[in-house]
């Protein structure tokens, strides 16, 4: 192997990457894989060479510079490596979703034109040789775990163990040898280097092709970010297909030259976690959600002394662990207190939940409750957020060590610019940023604006601290009469959060004011009934009661304070509101299945109210036919009476901003 | 069809055995060839499990021959039908359920282990390498099964169909010449007996396991078994490929419950 420093060469590929890795630290573990119950670890020199085998071998069955390779399967080496051979070559790799059905498969892999696919094992082999009739582009399949395909003869199946010897063999011929170091050389890094798919929540999902150059410059910028070194290790059992794996495991990996290990089976990969203890570590909020739950069902299981100072400790650590964390002056008794709850409490769950050594935890994808936001980072496990896109090669923002909160997902990360446009639609342009969506020109200038800046389709707006906020997805944000930005879900999540209120339709696109109609929560609300011997019969007659219109009137109006500090949504007060005589349910089509409310179908059916709301009048009824979605006919009938707020005027804080 | 074919490991011939005065088996004969997966199904109390019992030594007939590996046999333990090649699961899940999935497994192996308990015990030179090799099995035997998630889980805290693999993983273990599976699918949903059903024939198949099993499912059965053999009131009724066998018109009064 040739010095990559004689060689001259920018390192502006994965595979002039790995070259150097197999280098410079020739011996430091790149790749580990528990098998067998055993944890088996690869250095970079290893590595380098299986890659240069599966390369050679890609090219042996014919794959070219700019062919497609799907390589479908969980987090296994080989997976990753196949990845990496099919970059060697200038071959553009397309990770598939393990759980994808045939058709998904099909449909991703006749828009890619892949003329290959890896297979990890006999069941995506089947997918894959089921669809094989529609795909003629397709000229092999090449599986890594032969278990069960003994039977099988279709002659484009090759195991990648052979293809993987041979290529061995050849490759100790110093002339093969060479060949693969000119290809090396060859390669540039305005290449495409992979195509990932889009979930396709919104559409059919589109494939976003990345470029070498610009993924290897966002994963530096994210790794001088966070001072990722080869001393770190991440464990890799987000999907393969997923950009954030792509991402932060791989991509940084290659870059870092830490280590990377794949759990045994998905099934056990919260137990390899804890056996390998990662230093870097991503999970999106759900993730943290269940491990919070699981914690705090065993805790109420534990002995009595057991769970008096877990609770003592968690109480220590919420009064002081963000601000230890975060490095800020701590009285010293309360440091010792918190070092007695480390040693006592902290530790001892970290380590259970595998989180004892990681060093920059990162969570995104949905907004994550600010309680349990603060229950990790109070332990003190250095949990932050991001917010990233497929097309950026993930990362638009990110939070730095120190200045983490969970309301905001961070100003723009290292080299992204970052801008709100007018319609309050988040805009970026950033290093990582994608070349373009695969044979889909019009939909690649459909997400660009003229300037060459990103849309994400997301709104939001910077905070006056620079970290920026997401409200709402842009098409759903609209604007009242003056031109204030309106932002919906946003404000329903807010008046939300309060556990008396269970369901929130905020009103003002178009119109001069915000206001919202209401459910209350019955259980939480009829407890504070009873409590305060208010007596009702019904959730109709709770809901129009006055003392519990007081009550709510105060969340309403905490909201308003909350938004009068924001200087984007200070306008977006609410001014009047009301509480529905009925509760919103998806079998009335209020709500749908996941109980997202449904706002336009609740302005039509609930109009006569609206209109309340808007004309000044103290009280509106309703009275109307109206049909269920299964045909059924029936009335709905009630009163609200309207309530009226003063806005707070816009703090001093939002003006100067 | 007798003892001198080489493909047959195990003959019965005339066998009958009886509790005091009850037949449990009446005049029975039958083989199971290496390599075959094969099937014993008949309604309730048609004996069954006694048939699976005489196999492996548990009963002794009072009549009749039995021929295993080429070697008659009048009168053995279980412990000896183990010892020459003969594994079971039960109807009812027989696991040390305090211990971990990969501990019962390893109890499979015992057998195989040539160092004794002293040695075993004190995990030290030749019986710990002897252990690392035996592990070494088993750790096959929990990919195979795809049970990993489990394998340091006390099987007592398992869900029923995980435990019954576990049984399968720890009969497995033992290498056996003839695998005897007492109704492996009893009381399991759908997705189970399809991945109980996955895992028997690719053991049959991959792993080279002659297989004899009991089960009432007849679907399964004629899905999974080369031949299947039906006893109704301790008498055999039927013996054949699961077509022929499934048109019998006395196993369909059999089943059907018809008198005759």
């Amino acid at each position: 192997m040739n010095s990559p420093a004689k060689r001259g060469n920018p390192d502006d590929t994965f595979a002039k990457l790995m070259r150097v890795h197999a280098w410079v630290r020739a011996g430091r573990p790149a790749y580990r894989h528990k098998d067998l119950g055993i944890w088996r670890t690869w250095s970079w020199a290893e590595v380098y060479q299986e890659v240069r085998a599966l390369a050679r071998g890609f090219s042996t069955l014919g794959l070219k510079k700019g062919d497609r390779i799907a390589v479908a399967g969980a987090n296994r080496p080989r997976l990753y490596w196949s990845i990496a051979a099919a970059q060697m070559i200038g071959a553009v790799p397309v990770p598939i979703y393990a759980d994808s059905v045939a058709d998904e498969i099909a449909a991703v892999l006749e828009h890619a034109g892949a003329s290959m696919i890896v297979a990890q094992d006999q069941e995506q082999v089947d997918k894959a040789l089921s669809i094989l009739d529609r795909l003629p582009s397709v000229a092999k399949i090449i599986y890594d775990e032969p278990r069960g395909l003994a039977d099988y003869d279709d002659a484009r199946l090759v195991s990648l163990d052979e293809l993987m010897a041979t290529a061995k063999a050849e490759l100790a011929d110093p002339r093969v040898a060479k060949w693969l170091d000119d290809v090396i050389d060859a390669g540039q890094g305005g290449d495409p280097s992979v195509m990932l798919y889009t979930s396709g929540t919104t559409g059919r999902s589109k494939g976003v092709v990345l470029s070498a150059e610009r993924c290897i410059a966002a994963a530096r910028d994210t790794v001088a970010f966070d001072n990722l070194t080869d001393r770190d290790e991440a464990l890799a059992y987000l999907p393969l297909a997923w950009v954030g794996d792509h991402y932060l495991n791989y991509a940084q990996g290659m870059v870092a030259g830490f280590c990377l290990a794949c759990p045994e089976s998905p099934a056990t990969a919260a137990e390899d976690l804890r056996e390998i203890g990662p230093t870097f570590h991503f999970a999106p909020p759900r993730v943290f959600e269940s491990l919070l739950t699981r914690v705090m069902i065993r805790m109420e299981d534990a002995s009595p002394l057991k769970r008096k100072l877990f609770h003592h400790f968690l109480g220590v650590a919420r009064r002081w662990g963000e601000r230890i964390v975060n490095r800020e002056p701590v009285p010293l008794l309360a440091r010792l207190h918190y070092a007695l709850g480390e040693f006592l409490i902290y530790a001892p769950l970290k380590n259970a939940l595998g989180f004892s050594r990681v060093r920059v935890a990162y969570t995104a994808g949905e907004a994550i409750g600010s309680d349990l936001f603060a229950f990790y980072r109070s332990l003190g496990l250095n949990l932050k957020q991001l917010y990233g896109q497929t097309e950026a090669f993930l990362y638009v923002t990110a939070q730095a060590d120190g200045a983490v909160r969970s309301d905001t997902v961070g100003p723009p990360a290292p080299n992204v610019q970052l801008r709100i446009a007018a319609d309050g639609e988040v805009q970026f342009k950033s290093p990582g940023m994608f070349v373009g969506y695969f044979n889909e020109p019009d939909k690649t200038a459909e997400a660009l604006t003229a300037d060459g800046f990103i849309k994400t389709g997301d709104a939001g707006f910077f905070e006056p601290d620079g970290q920026l906020k997401i409200v709402d997805r842009a098409k759903d944000v609209g604007k009242l009469a003056d031109g204030q930005m309106f932002a919906p879900k946003y404000i329903e999540n807010k008046l939300k959060f309060f556990a008396d209120i269970r369901e929130a339709v905020a009103i003002g696109d178009g119109r001069g004011f915000v206001s919202v109609m209401l459910n209350i929560e019955l259980t939480s609300v009829g407890a504070w009934a009873e409590r305060n011997g208010v007596s009702y019969a019904s959730y109709q007659e709770l809901a129009g009661h006055e003392r519990v219109a007081k009550l709510i009137e105060r969340h309403v109006d905490a909201v308003n304070k909350s938004l009068s500090n924001e200087p984007a949504m200070a306008g977006a007060q609410i001014k009047r509101f009301l509480i529905l005589p009925k509760e919103l349910d998806a079998d009335d089509g209020e709500l749908t299945r996941t109980q997202k409310v449904r706002r336009s179908f609740i302005a039509d059916r609930y109009a006569p109210l609206v209109e309340g709301l808007y004309n000044g009048a103290a009280e509106a009824a309703i009275s109307a036919e109206i049909t269920y979605e299964d045909g059924r006919k029936g009335k709905l009938e009630g009163k609200s009476r309207i309530y009226e707020l003063a806005p707070y005027p816009m703090s001093e804080r939002s003006r100067a901003a | 069809m007798s003892e001198t074919t080489p493909d047959v490991l195990l003959s019965l011939e005339n066998v009958s055995l009886a509790f005091g005065g009850v037949r449990a088996i009446s005049d029975v004969s039958f083989d199971i060839r290496r390599g075959e997966i094969r099937a014993i199904i008949g309604p309730n109390g048609a004996g069954k499990t006694s048939m699976l019992n005489v196999i492996n030594g548990f009963y002794t007939p009072q009549l009749g021959r039995i021929t295993f590996n080429g070697q008659p046999r009048s009168r053995m333990r279980p412990s000896e039908a183990a010892r020459q090649g003969i594994a079971r699961t039960f109807q009812n899940v027989a696991l040390f359920k305090g211990m971990t999935t990969l501990d019962n497994i390893m109890t499979g192996r015992n057998l195989k282990m040539s160092r004794n308990l002293f040695w075993q015990a004190l995990r030290h030179g030749p019986a710990l390498a002897e252990e690392i090799e035996h592990r070494k099995v088993c750790e096959e035997i929990i990919d195979f099964l795809e049970i990993e998630a489990i394998r340091k889980t006390p099987v007592g805290k398992l869900p029923y169909g995980l435990q019954k693999r576990v049984e399968l993983g720890r009969a497995l273990a033992m290498e056996p010449k003839l695998l005897l599976l007492d109704e492996p699918m009893a009381g399991m949903n759908r997705e189970e007996k399809e991945d109980m059903s996955r895992f028997i024939v690719e053991a049959n198949r991959r792993l080279g396991a002659t297989i004899a099993l009991i089960e009432h499912d007849i679907g399964v059965v004629m899905d999974l078994s080369d031949r299947v053999v039906v006893l109704e009131y301790g008498r055999k009724i039927a013996d054949d490929v699961p077509d022929v066998v499934k048109s019998d018109p006395k196993v369909i009064a059999a089943y059907l419950g018809v008198s005759h």
